[in-house]
């Protein structure tokens, strides 16, 4: 505890940093998961692959990546852009299928009444795919979040500081309370984020709310019947 | 005028949706297309806006060949309801009213307006302007899916059993609101559905499809129940049985129309 109110600036200063280290990697494979999964839902033929190596990007061990990446993308091991990297691939490994079961949900019906009273291909997947995806898209970003969140600690064990260097010194020297530390500060995180993207999703898709996508055909209320019945 | 001619469709898969029909549509009426599931109907429909294309023969609106247009300007240009209405679930009921308008590229004021006024115009109260589709009954839905099909005010409204899912009182009410709207605005309807009392209701003229997607019978509804084609019309219209056998009965002098289980239809002006 002690060690906590000590330390006070550097935590946060750290919370800066790992915050400043997801939310490029989160919005990255967000922004590029959409298109891939678009094209996962399309095209049937690609939907294998595509989803079978995004899939696999999650099997490789973090570290053997961090370590390798340089190597392809010129940047040094210890850079943020390095770490960026890394958990945008993690990322897309975790929305991928998300994002295309996303566009799946999107009902035929609309897409061909969309396309039936003129929607170009272009205009109807800003004005209409995406936006009806929103929901389950919505679900997939919320899971890179807490994974991305949690997944910058690792870049400590090479020396890319964040939360997770908290992890790393307080195990060499022993102190519990930096542990906790890092370990609250990563969840406070998480947290602040997702519920950031819930309050989002609440202001774009206000539409969604109350789960009901799908119109109901026959009305069992009352009170709209008898409107209509006015 | 729309017409067919000689159009054919066989999907990928193989099926022969549609064969061989030729059809004149006339304008300023309604034409029903009405034939079991399956019997090319809703291909034969689609045809017109080019969501499909004939693998063989040629559809024409007032002798152009609608191959030759810009698919997406043509179907800008005709209305289109469908089952289910289609609506789209995130736009408000005025903003799926004004969806061509604003395609169009109207301001969003002035399409806004319009779709108030066809609110007013299919019998929506204007309250319900700012709700979104779910939030509606599904007569009321279907309801903004005609007025959707108004709202640039096309010559063709092409209809695919717009009211097929809703229940019958409601259904009922639809239909003789859509018998209103046409006296008065004398659209080319095309109006597709399986139920013959629908065709016979709404149609000047039903064309009468069987599976394979061949016409069997064009003509009015009293032409059709007068002379039906072969026995597979008779059968579909139910002319010899059921409610449509009705027979006069003298009772106290008058003339009363009773059907085939004697319970009274009305009684025979004179
Ligand atoms: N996209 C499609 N691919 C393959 N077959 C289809 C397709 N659309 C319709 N069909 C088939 O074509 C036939 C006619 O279908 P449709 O025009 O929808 O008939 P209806 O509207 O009268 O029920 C049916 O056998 C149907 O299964
Ligand atoms: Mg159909």
């Amino acid at each position: 505890m002690n060690w906590i109110l000590r330390n006070l600036d550097e935590i946060l200063e750290l919370t800066l940093v790992h915050l400043a280290l997801s939310v490029p990697a989160i919005i990255l494979s967000f922004v590029l998961a959409v298109p891939i999964g678009w094209v996962a839902h399309r095209y049937a033929w690609s939907r294998g692959i595509l989803l079978t190596l995004c899939g696999l990007l999650y099997a490789i061990p973090s570290l053997a990546l961090l370590i390798v990446l340089p190597a392809l993308t010129g940047q040094s091991l210890r850079s943020p852009a390095n770490l960026v990297v890394a958990l945008t691939l993690y990322g897309l490994a975790v929305i991928v299928r998300t994002a295309a079961d996303a566009f799946d949900a999107v009902d035929p019906d609309v897409r061909q009444s969309a396309t039936a009273v003129g929607y170009a291909a272009w205009g109807r997947f800003w004005g209409v795919e995406l936006p009806l995806a929103g929901p389950v898209l919505l679900a997939g970003l919320r899971v890179v979040i807490v994974s991305t969140v949690s997944l910058v600690t690792v870049g400590a064990v090479i020396g890319v500081q964040s939360l997770g260097s908290l992890f790393t010194d307080g195990f060499q020297r022993g102190i519990a309370g930096e542990i906790w530390a890092g370990l609250i500060m990563t969840v406070v995180l998480a947290l602040a984020l997702d519920g950031l993207a819930v309050l989002g999703g609440r202001l774009l898709l206000p539409w969604a709310r109350g789960g009901r996508r799908r119109p109901r055909l026959v009305a069992p209320d009352p009170t709209l019947q008898a409107a209509e019945a006015r | 005028m729309i017409e067919f001619h000689s159009v054919s469709k066989q999907y990928p898969d193989g099926t022969l949706a549609v064969r061989e029909v030729s059809l004149q549509v006339p304008p300023r009426q309604t034409t029903v297309l009405v034939g079991s599931s399956g019997s090319g109907k809703t291909t034969l429909l689609r045809m017109v806006n080019r969501m499909v294309d004939p693998s063989a023969g040629r559809v024409t609106i007032d002798g152009d060949d609608v191959a030759g247009t810009d698919a997406v300007k043509l179907r800008r240009g005709i209305g289109y309801v469908m089952q289910n209405s289609g609506l789209l679930p995130h736009r408000t009921v005025a903003a799926n009213i004004a969806t061509v308008p604003l395609l169009r590229g109207w301001k969003r004021h002035d399409a806004r307006e319009r779709a108030l006024e066809l609110m007013d115009t299919v019998g929506l109260d204007r309250s319900l302007a700012d709700r979104y589709p779910g939030q509606l009954s599904g007569g009321q839905q279907q309801r903004v899916g005609v007025a959707r099909g108004l709202a640039v005010d096309p010559n063709i409204l092409l209809m695919d059993e717009p009211f097929g899912a809703v229940d019958p009182l409601v259904r009922r009410e639809l239909q003789e609101e859509l018998l209103r709207l046409q006296r008065e605005l004398g659209k080319t309807v095309l109006f597709v559905t399986h139920d013959i009392d629908e065709a016979f209701l709404l149609g000047d003229r039903v064309v009468i499809l069987r599976e394979g997607g061949e016409i069997v019978q064009i003509g009015t509804p009293a032409e059709i129940l007068a002379s039906p084609a072969d026995g597979f019309v008779a059968d579909f219209v139910g002319a010899d049985r059921g409610r449509r056998a009705l027979h006069v009965q003298e009772v106290d002098g008058r003339s009363l129309v009773v059907d085939a289980d004697g319970r009274p239809a009305g009684v025979l002006a004179r």
